[in-house]
């Protein structure tokens, strides 16, 4: 497949096939496009600190924090930091994680990094997801949004498989586009960093692990 | 029989066709739990997988723990209480800074526990991952918004759990006091194997 059109001095230019995936180390400042160019790709993604890749993507913590199963603008660490800002329309499926397809995918994307079973927790997928009725049943809501933006806020390897959603009956998907370039992470004078307490503790914490550790 | 105390953490081998049964003692008491394969710990307890498995967000009698290779581990066999949580996750020390503030870090939390217990089976921080809160009640509005609230179990409620294959599970006595989910007065539980 052709490689997507990307802004100059990108660093990550690519489309993924129905059931493929792709993998990639992303500096501190990063931000990566996910675009749904026909409609129909499912993004499930998982986070991890490439620096102590134990510290993961917390669905639970994110959700819980930010008070919202159906979205937030913070995808966090089970040690209370940010691992990425988002802006997605369509909110994200923190619920329902992936088919046994996306797991395989993950299993070998992680390995490409050193990472087996153990380092895959619970994950999040763009484009596709469900609601929660009164009684807890689920209901699949199909397709929605066209773009996503994630900013790495740790340096961060992203693994990413284009997979049906659990609960589609169909169980197709069509084709994920990615593309990423170099720019900031979220700083203290951006509105994002005040913009709820708990996201504002959330930053502070991300801040101070990176000042004592000599990378801010 | 064993009553765990009021923040403590529990584990235990228990095998195929054994049950657990959780007891709430004095009510509206959350009981964090994690299950794991006892034969190859990487297979563990999925709440996702549960969830999409049986189309509901809530644990209740006839629900199947599944693991993340879409294996049965536990199954829910009777449930007095009539449903449970497991999108909410285990607090913890940091995430506790985030929805609390920082000053209560200090705070015991359930990853503690599971760490604890963990490090007996030779289990670790990449093995926690979201986890089941027995008579934990948190509700999702139709615009998403999910919260902590006030329990709907008391005294003497109880589930049972049959083990499927053998497993060790791991329990944290929720030590939470800063959302209703212990009434803000963590108490004990019982435990059996039988």
């Amino acid at each position: 497949m052709e490689r997507p059109e990307a802004p100059e001095g990108a660093v990550w230019a690519e489309h993924v096939a129905p059931d493929g995936y792709t993998h990639r180390v992303l500096a501190r400042g990063t931000v990566f496009r996910l675009a749904n160019p026909e409609g129909g790709a499912c993004a499930h993604v998982l986070l991890h600190h490439v620096d102590q890749p134990w510290e993961r993507l917390n669905v639970a913590d994110t959700v819980k924090v930010q008070w919202n199963a159906y979205g937030g603008h913070l995808l966090l660490s089970d040690q209370g930091r940010v691992l990425a800002s988002v802006e997605s329309e369509s909110g994200y499926d923190a619920l329902c994680g992936t088919t046994p397809k996306g797991r395989d995918m993950f299993v070998r994307a992680a390995a490409k990094h050193g990472l087996g079973k153990r380092d895959l927790p619970p994950s999040l997928s763009f484009f596709q997801g469900a609601r929660v009725r009164p009684d807890g049943s689920l209901h699949f809501t199909g397709p929605a949004g066209d773009v996503v933006t994630l900013r790495a806020e740790l340096p961060l390897v992203v693994l990413i498989a284009n997979t049906a959603h659990p609960l589609d009956p169909d169980g197709a998907c069509t084709r994920l586009e990615v593309t990423a370039w170099r720019d900031q992470p979220t700083g203290p004078d951006d509105p994002l960093w005040t913009a709820t307490p708990e996201g504002r503790r959330a930053f502070e914490n991300t801040h101070e692990y990176l000042s004592a550790r000599g990378s801010a | 029989m064993t009553v765990v105390a009021a923040n403590a953490g529990w584990s235990a081998l228990i095998g195929a066709g054994q049950t657990l049964t959780i007891v709430d003692l004095e009510g509206n008491q959350a009981v964090d739990f994690l299950v794991y394969s006892a034969a190859d710990t990487a297979e563990r307890y999925s709440a996702q997988d549960t969830i999409t498995a049986q189309g509901n967000i809530f644990l209740t009698t006839g629900s199947v723990l599944m693991s993340n290779e879409r294996n049965p581990l536990m199954t829910v066999v009777e449930d007095t209480c009539g449903r449970h949580d497991t999108i909410g996750g285990a607090c913890s020390k940091e995430s506790n800074t985030l929805r609390y503030g920082h000053h209560t870090r200090p705070q015991h939390a359930c990853v503690e526990n599971f760490l604890a217990e963990g490090a007996k089976w030779g289990l670790g921080k990449r093995d926690l991952v979201s986890n089941v809160n027995w008579y934990m009640n948190v509700p999702v509005e139709q615009d998403g918004t999910l919260g902590i609230v006030d329990g709907i179990s008391s005294p003497g409620l109880k589930v049972v759990l049959r083990a499927e294959v053998d497993v060790i599970v791991l329990v944290s006595n929720c030590p939470q006091v800063n959302n209703p989910c212990n009434g803000f007065n963590p108490t004990p539980v019982r435990l059996e194997v039988a």
